[in-house]
């Protein structure tokens, strides 16, 4: 079982208001090995040359059917799939687990290219709800605007909308970052823990509410605080990252960043009160 | 879960009804249990269009008891004879099932007592009241719904509709969406969520004269918005009242002969996707129902929570 414990060491993390908290513990410590990653293989993960491009027209497949396509493709080594008539079909491009460029021309439904860890994916169109649920790495950008529970759950990459988005943007954000070109909906960073939200424009109600940690920023106007979302001041690390951010993710170029809003968690919740260490590990 | 569509044209008519077909057949896996249409169609507006039934559709996974088919005559009778009584003449009839009718009348009255007369026979129930709106629903898919009432041929301006999902009631026409506004004439509603506060709402409408003839939680909101529309408010006023007099989860359209208007919770709990362009807005809980009818590129964007909107034709 992992404990929760106060660290007094600065992190650059730390300055940015992050992981002021870090998990210790058997678990952490002993069976998580950060070197094993570079062994670490997935079950039906495949070896793709991005030099090798093809297209697939899904216009009259189904989900399934398109995704077994894609998937078909990349164990022949494609590694530029494009997406032809995708209009608006629900999960397409899901449970990709290995590097590939994935293009779609046009928009996508519920859960697209949800589960992936790896793609570098271009959506141009809108996506429906839960756009890149549970994504682990890679980089996803969408050209237009995008549904409910953009990047819910997310644990890394880089998941960008040039557009706006719908309500719970970032819902249960485990890692990763969130950037928005335009405005974001109620309940943005719903109950997040990690990564860092970014929103250009303005966002709704509830803005954070029951954050555990991670950051957001809003470039625009907010609706309200949710519960134990506190404003935060802006560093220079801070500024840096965003800076070098917004550039990665190609909007906001003539953005100043320095008028942010920094929010964090205020770690007034239940969660975060003065319990003994092993009421608090029973908590968790 | 449910699916709802609608679409209106600014400054033509179009084929409606075909294009609400294919909006809610894209959103099936949504509602399989019934379909319903408010289309706005081209009548001459001379005469009320009067929807009603006389039963329920017995058939295709209702819950409602089986009749024999010789009570529907029975009650037809007796509505044609209230009918007399009350002074109007009804200038077309027709059967479209054995329980359900469409009458084309004239009538000199206030509807609200022209509808409770009517429906004080056991079992019959007025489904709209309009000059333009053609309010159909029965169970089944939308294209089965459509081809048993020779809806795909409706022209007109504007429509919403519904793919239920019986949650909250039973599988049966009058707990099926769209929703008149009663006693407003050519005004419906159709509904995507759940309501918390049905009851609490319900006695005391019912109190202040209002009628509701399922219990289905979707029809307080044409009740709602009916109640403040006799009391002198607009549509969209009523409709933003709406947003903190109804308690739940929602995403609701109303249309009126001239209008269509959209209604989310301030919780953005339930879907909806919109695209708007000069001469068409077209809306669904998921993008498909849009492309069905759209499928070149386009941009569509979601309402955010608590957001009211109104479109005239």
């Amino acid at each position: 079982m992992a404990n929760l414990k106060t660290t007094n060491k600065k992190t650059k993390a730390q300055s940015m208001g992050m992981h002021t908290e870090v998990l210790t513990g058997r678990t952490q410590q002993k069976f998580f090995n950060p070197d094993e990653g570079e062994n670490f293989f997935y079950f039906g993960a495949h070896d793709v040359d991005f030099n090798k491009r093809t297209e697939l027209d899904v216009k009259d497949l189904d989900c399934k059917q398109a995704n077994q396509k894609i998937d078909e493709l990349m164990s022949k080594g494609y590694g530029t799939i494009v997406i032809k008539n995708p209009q608006g079909k629900h999960s397409l491009g899901v449970g990709i687990l290995n590097k590939l460029n994935l293009i779609f021309e046009g928009s996508l439904g519920y859960f697209g290219v949800g589960s992936i860890d790896g793609p570098i994916v271009r959506v141009n169109g809108r996506v429906g709800w839960s756009c890149a649920e549970n994504m682990m790495a890679g980089k996803v950008v969408i050209e237009k605007n995008a549904g409910s529970c953009f990047g819910a759950a997310i644990r890394g990459g880089d998941l960008i909308c040039k557009g706006s988005v719908g309500a719970r943007t970032g819902i249960d954000q485990k890692g990763g970052s969130i950037i928005v070109g335009g405005d974001a909906g109620a309940f943005t960073g719903f109950m997040m823990q990690r990564g860092r939200i970014v929103i250009l424009g303005d966002v709704g109600i509830n803005l954070g509410d029951s954050m555990y940690d991670g950051t957001i920023y809003v470039g625009g106007k907010i609706g309200s605080f949710g519960s134990d979302a506190v404003e935060a001041p802006m560093t220079k690390n801070d500024i840096d990252w965003l800076t070098r951010k917004l550039k990665v993710a190609e909007i906001g170029n003539d953005f100043d960043v320095t008028k942010m809003t920094k929010i964090v968690a205020g770690k007034k919740l239940w969660n975060y009160d003065a319990l003994e260490p092993t009421e608090k590990k029973g908590a968790i | 879960m449910c699916g709802i569509a609608g679409l209106i044209h600014r400054g033509k008519s179009s084929n409606v009804g075909e294009e609400l077909q294919s909006m809610l057949q894209a959103l099936k896996h949504r509602g399989p249990d019934s379909t319903g249409y408010a289309l706005y169609a081209e009548n001459d507006g001379q005469n009320f269009i009067m929807r009603f039934k006389v039963g329920e559709n017995v058939g295709e996974g209702s819950t409602s008891v089986n009749e024999d088919e010789s009570v529907y005559d029975e009650r037809k009778k007796l509505v044609d004879k209230k009918l007399s009584s009350l002074g109007a003449t009804v200038v077309k009839e027709d059967r479209l099932t054995p329980y359900s009718f469409r009458y084309e009348i004239k009538i000199d009255m206030d509807l609200m007592e022209f509808s409770k007369a009517i429906e004080s026979i056991n079992n019959v129930e007025i489904l709209s009241i309009g000059k333009s709106l053609e309010l159909v629903k029965d169970l089944g898919d939308a294209t089965a719904v459509s081809e048993r009432y020779g809806l795909h041929k409706v022209k007109g301006t504007h429509g919403i509709g519904h793919a239920r999902m019986a949650t909250e009631s039973g599988v049966d026409i009058k707990s099926a969406h769209p929703f008149w506004g009663y006693p407003f004439s050519d005004v419906s509603v159709v509904h995507n969520g759940q309501l918390t506060n049905y009851w609490n709402n319900r006695r005391a409408l019912e109190n202040k004269g209002m009628r509701f003839m399922s219990e289905c939680d979707s029809e307080l909101i044409a009740v709602f918005l009916a109640e403040k529309m006799r009391n002198g408010a607009t549509l969209e006023e009523g409709m933003k009242e709406s947003l903190t007099g109804l308690d739940g989860v929602f995403t609701y359209f109303v249309a009126t002969k001239d209008s269509l208007g959209m209604a989310k919770d301030t919780m953005a709990a339930k879907p909806l996707v919109l695209y708007e362009s000069d001469d068409l807005v077209a809306m669904g809980s998921e993008e498909i129902a849009i492309r069905s009818i759209l499928p070149q590129e386009i941009t569509t964007y979601d309402p955010f929570d608590g957001e009211v909107k109104v479109w005239q034709i």
